[in-house]
């Protein structure tokens, strides 16, 4: 028997003119933990399709699980024990859970009729392999992320997998989740299973991986053992950039605090918070999902209103209870989900741009100034380097950090004071994240008051010169990034030592 | 933590169901006539071809799709069986225009299925388009006009499983034995949408559609049928309603449609697929034929019945709509669902 | 046709920009080249283009309405109940207001009132849809739905179900005038609608949101638009154009009825989409709109001019026509859709590998 659960050698595969495999190898060792990484457009999803069986590729070969292949069905594909766990989990939001378990054996077997007793059967035993508990005839969109998650992996075990591809499995989790999803990575590990996890989370890799194979533009550029790679070497296979590390160090901070909370308190949401953001500074706020740290910001953009406390806006009391209050008097948000919150996906680059300030760009009929409009948004795409042929363009076809540069222009183009960014970067990728970062670092040097909210502890330490950590709705510190380490950071987020 | 009594009240059916007795109770209270045996077979006979469309309407509606075709597929498929049976002097069983009223009903719900299932337009356009071009067919190239029924589909139309009298007003009602086919689609759609593959492939495409296809549904397929099965179901329920009116009228099922999903989405159907019970499609249709039939008792006069139908549809709705927004608000963040999310007609909180 | 004539880059670029339209104009051409071809006498005929000029508004004006609800991603099935509503306030009001035998420039004022009265129930009606919408977030298609029956209903108990006749004769006189010999009044109502509403969508900021907020409602709200207010607009709007719709019905038929048009609705939503207003909202333009609107006319009043033709030819035309039109549209865009679907399962990994047609960086 062959050391490797998954060789492939030399994966071609091209849509119409369009190589986007030229010729990849990945090797997967016997219940080994691999990480393939690259940038968005890199090819991992197409050999992750060609493995599967869902392409067929061009040219090369793979071995799974010993036999060789140069293209495989599905269904065979799921014989040689391949699982592939896809991002958004494959579940049914409006069917019970054991319905979820058991459909894809019960089709697979060729059942024409449905017997409840047999699906409660194989359900029960999908979730018996991982000690998963859960109420079986529970409508699944009734159930927290991490749950769905842990469906969609029960379910892959059923077919005796003995490789479990991920995809990006921790877009949609929390901290808290995302470790015990690594917990049971391993357990799978201990019984003999591979799993080749997708990410292009730096941290991710380094704690979970032992092999690493990194794709830029269909090619393999490096590939070995984890533990051999660094942040900045990753960084510079993923994009082919050198980074710089950098922290921000504030410049000129203005005395007088643009806002202020005093005794802010939603109930459910955050009690009791306290803070100060002055002009020029990047205020870090990290947390838990769930610890009130989205409410709070939500609440200085009009999303939320507080239900005790002062909120102090230039030293003045205010209250939003709609977003335009709080556009009126500069405040920006960049919201957490940038394809549901954030854009109008099949519209123009201008019409992206524009939505927050259009009063400014109408004469006081409601017409709009189509010369200034263009004016404005040939300035944005010029000053922020928005990678577009046409502002006409729909912002769909930009890229993810081209798309959150969209974003950014819409509010900057706002005589903007405060600016909130919740997860800033948050599926964009490496080479943007920099681009974006020296962006706020610029801003706050030009006298902007920013917020960032994020999980991201490199991140926090890049950008902010303060952070506030939040806990179950509460600011329990704030720290020095500088000065702090990202494992104690780690700790005051968790609460766990 | 979720015990049955939480899960109950989180389903749409008790609450209708309340409803509808609330609403007898109070026609009982105001006319003492609502309890009485023609009363209730008179409204099983209302209900009896509207519960027909509205078992297919369900179907459509739960995978995802909505079809406003049914009336136009129903009087076409009625009106050339009839026209088929006159002209061949047929007078052998019944059974003979049932089955090519539901052959036709088929495959003009076939052509549904091909234009949503392969091409993958919009239902709502493609029905609309289709229903538009078999009502011309019919009015057009068939110049319709009113016709009797030949003597099987009349016979048919006059047979009564029994008579319900009512002493108190000398009236006396007939159970029309076309409830039974009502009976016979409820058993077979209820076997179909719980115990076969085909039907949980149904809810699993309402659900997600890509999951559906990842997980080995035939999605094509499954489309076909259920554009088939609903046009056999509306070709058929074309053919009792000609029975039961002993004529074949072309148009005056025309504007039903609108009725009828708004009945089915009463009942608890979910308007963007996945979620929706034969059982409270019967309630929401029962409620409708009530409010409709019963307005009389109530000593209003019968021009009110459409305003009483907008505003129980408006109320209807906007309960469950309702339901669903606090159900929406209650987990803090809610998955993330880029395929449903950007579409829905959502306001500011 | 003179587009035609014009220089190529400014056609091309118009062809670039809105190709369903381009295809709409080929087609109106088309379809207005084979009726004269067929039929020179009759159908070129100038009284025969006036006829037509004066079918399509009452309709085409609804259309409109629809059309913006549409591109907020709702949809108002309300609209013939609106019309009809304000027709026979309007009805009722001229009748009890103008005495037979009143003098012109009494009458003349008094239409003007019913004018406003009809424009205003239009509105109210509007408003309770885009309420019910907007406040309580019905889907759009139950809440017009239920709203179109309340109206109806309301009318029915109005009227008892009877037609209101015996209006000033002024109205109808006013309303089927011809001017300048060519210009009947339904079609520069029309023109004054489409003008005003195509300007309005294309060039004021209400227009811009309409379009971001049938894109992505849950964006625009954190884009700080008061989407609520912006749907109670759309409706309202949507009311006002039908009621007056429902004013030229009333000054066709010389009565008003409580079911009037019935078959408008479905044929006004018809309209739209072949028009190239997208059902999930975000696009469509009134020029779309008018191209389509004008095509089912002419198809419609050409096929009049056969006499062995019966007029119901007409909805097998406009279904057929729909259909073929989405058939082809699907090949047209054959090419651009797979290379958008492969680059969307390309994406599959990517946060927006669901969002069909989203091309990721990099495939291209």
């Amino acid at each position: 028997m062959s050391d490797y659960i998954l060789d492939a050698r030399g994966i071609r595969k091209s849509f119409g003119g369009v190589k986007a495999l030229k010729g990849v190898d990945l090797s997967i060792r016997r219940g080994e933990i691999h990480c393939l990484a690259g940038e968005n457009g890199c090819g991992k999803s197409t050999l992750i399709k060609v493995i599967s069986g869902f392409y067929e590729a061009d040219g090369g070969q793979f071995a799974l699980d010993g036999e060789s292949f140069t293209k495989i069905a599905p269904a065979e594909a799921i014989r040689r024990g391949l699982q592939v766990i896809y991002q958004d989990f494959s579940v049914f939001p409006n069917l019970s859970v054991m319905e979820n378990l058991a459909f894809n054996m019960e089709l697979m077997k060729g059942h024409r009729l449905v017997n409840r007793k047999r699906m409660r059967h194989i359900a029960e035993e999908a979730i018996s392999r991982i000690n998963f508990e859960v109420d079986l005839d529970e409508r699944v969109e009734n159930l927290p992320v991490a749950d769905k998650q842990l469906i969609a992996i029960s379910r892959a075990l059923l077919y005796d997998a003995r490789l479990i591809i991920m995809d990006e499995p921790t877009t949609a989790l929390t901290k808290k989740e995302v470790r015990s999803l690594f917990d049971l990575i391993r357990k799978l590990q201990a019984q003999g299973i591979s799993i080749l996890f997708v990410s292009h989370k730096l941290d991710e890799v380094f704690e979970i991986s032992e092999g690493y194979t990194i794709l830029r533009n269909g090619q393999n550029v490096a590939h070995g053992d984890t533990k051999d790679l660094d942040a900045k070497k990753f960084a510079y296979h993923m994009t082919g950039r050198e980074f710089a590390e950098e922290t921000f160090q504030p410049q000129i901070v203005e005395s007088n605090p643009v806002v202020s909370a005093r005794g802010l308190s939603s109930y459910g949401a955050y009690s009791h918070v306290d803070f100060d953001l002055h002009p020029g500074e990047i205020l870090g706020i990290t947390g838990l999902l769930g610890s009130g740290r989205t409410e709070l910001v939500q609440t200085l953009f009009g999303l939320q209103t507080h239900d005790e406390g002062q909120l102090l806006f230039e030293g003045k009391e205010v209250r939003f209870t709609n977003v335009k209050q709080a556009v009126e008097k500069g405040v920006g948000y960049v919201a957490e989900d940038r394809l549901t919150e954030g854009l109008f996906l099949p519209q123009s680059i201008t019409l992206n741009t524009i939505v927050s300030h259009l009063d400014d760009l109408c004469s006081k009929t409601g017409f709009l100034d189509q010369s200034q409009v263009n004016t404005e948004v040939n300035h944005w795409i010029q000053e922020l380097s928005v990678a577009a042929s046409d502002p006409q363009q729909p912002v769909q076809t930009l890229s993810g950090g081209n798309q959150q540069k969209v974003v950014l222009a819409r509010w900057l183009a706002n005589d903007l004071k405060v600016l909130i960014l919740n997860g800033p970067t948050v599926g964009v990728d490496i080479g943007s994240k920099y681009d974006i970062h020296s962006l706020l670092r610029r801003l706050a040097h030009a006298g902007l008051a920013i917020i960032v909210i994020s999980d991201d502890l490199p991140e926090i330490r890049a950008t902010c010169s303060r952070v506030l950590v939040m806990r179950d709705g509460s600011i329990i510190a704030e720290a020095n990034p500088a000065t702090t380490s990202e494992a104690r950071l780690g700790e005051l987020i968790t609460g766990q030592a | 933590m979720n015990t049955t009594l939480q899960k109950m009240s989180r389903r749409t059916e008790p609450y209708i169901l309340g409803a509808i007795i609330a609403l007898s109770l109070l026609i009982q209270a105001r006319s003492g006539q609502f309890f009485t045996g023609n009363n209730l077979v008179d409204l099983a006979r209302s209900m009896t071809v509207p519960g027909l469309f509205a078992v297919g309407a369900m179907i459509v509606i739960v995978s995802g799709g909505i079809d406003v075709s049914f009336p136009a597929i129903a009087s076409l498929s009625m009106y050339i069986t009839t026209k088929i049976l006159l002209a061949a002097d047929y007078s052998g069983p019944v059974i003979l225009a049932y089955i090519i009223g539901g052959v036709l009903g088929l495959l003009m719900g076939l052509f549904n299925g091909v234009l949503i299932g392969y091409f993958r337009f919009p239902t709502l356009v493609v029905t609309l388009g289709t229903s538009s071009l078999f009502i011309g067919i019919m009015q057009g190239v068939l110049a319709a006009r009113e016709l009797p029924v030949p003597p099987a589909m009349f016979d048919h139309g006059t047979a009564k499983l029994f008579s319900a009298y009512n002493t108190q007003l000398g009236l006396s009602s007939d159970m029309p034995v076309q409830i039974l086919l009502l009976v016979a689609v409820l058993a077979v759609t209820a076997f179909l949408l719980r115990s076969t593959m085909l039907g949980r492939g149904i809810y699993a495409i309402g659900g997600d559609e890509v999951s559906a296809k990842r997980a080995g549904f035939n999605v094509f397929g499954t489309k076909m049928f259920i554009y088939g099965y609903v046009g056999v179901i509306a070709g058929i329920a074309g053919i009792a309603r000609a029975c039961m009116m002993r004529n074949a009228h072309p148009t005056n099922l025309q504007g039903i449609e609108m009725i009828i999903i708004a009945a089915v989405v009463l009942g608890g159907t979910r308007v963007t697929g996945g979620v929706g019970t034969l059982t409270g499609t019967m309630f929401g249709m029962a409620l409708m034929t009530i409010m409709s039939n019963s307005l009389i008792l109530l000593g209003i006069p019968t021009y009110w019945q459409k305003v009483f139908t907008g505003a129980i549809i408006i109320i209807g709705t906007g309960v469950s709509a309702r339901q669903a927004m606090a159900k929406r608000a209650k987990p803090r963040k809610a998955s993330p669902s880029p395929s449903k999310a950007p579409q829905s007609q959502e306001a500011s909180k | 046709m003179t587009l035609l004539n014009e220089k190529q880059s400014p056609l091309a670029r118009f062809v670039a920009r809105d190709p369903n339209l381009f295809r709409l104009i080929i087609m109106l051409v088309a379809v207005f080249a084979v009726m004269g071809a067929l039929r020179p006498t009759i159908f070129l005929r100038p009284s025969n283009l006036v006829s037509m000029a004066k079918q399509f508004p009452e309709y085409g004006i609804m259309a409109i309405g629809i059309s913006i609800c549409m591109i907020t991603g709702g949809i108002d099935l309300a609209v013939v109940g609106t019309a009809n509503l304000a027709a026979i306030t309007t009805a009722r009001f001229l009748i009890a207001s103008v005495p037979k035998g009143s003098p012109g420039g009494y009458t003349l004022s008094m239409i003007l009132m019913g004018i406003l009265i009809a424009l205003t129930v239009g509105a109210l009606c509007g408003a309770l849809s885009g309420w019910l919408i907007s406040r309580f977030r019905i889907p759009p298609i139950l809440a017009t739905l239920g709203t179109h029956q309340l109206f109806t209903g309301l009318a029915i108990v109005i009227t008892e179900g009877r037609p209101v006749s015996g209006l000033p004769i002024l109205f109808s006189r006013l309303g089927n005038k011809t001017l300048a010999g060519f210009l009947p009044v339904p079609l520069l109502l029309y023109a004054l609608a489409a003008i005003i509403i195509g300007i309005m969508l294309s060039k004021t900021r209400f227009g811009k949101q309409v379009y971001l907020v049938g894109t992505n409602a849950t964006a625009a709200r954190f884009a700080g638009l008061n989407v609520k207010n912006i749907i109670m607009r759309t409706y309202v709007t949507s009311g006002m154009l039908a009621s007056l719709s429902g004013l030229i019905m009333m000054a066709r038929v010389n009565s008003a009825k409580a079911d009037y048009g019935a078959s408008y609705t479905l044929q006004c939503v018809l309209i739209a989409v072949l028009g190239g207003v997208n059902p999930d909202g975000g696009f469509g333009t009134v020029g779309g709109v008018t191209v389509a609107v004008v095509i089912l006319q002419l198809l419609s009043s050409g096929l009049n001019m056969f006499e062995n033709v019966s007029n119901f030819y007409r909805d097998v035309i406009w279904g057929g026509v729909l259909i073929t039109v989405l058939i082809t549209n699907h090949y047209l865009t054959e090419h651009k859709r797979r290379k958008a679907l492969k680059s969307a399962s390309e994406g599959c990994g990517a946060p927006w590998g669901n969002l069909g047609g989203v091309a990721p960086p990099g495939s291209t």
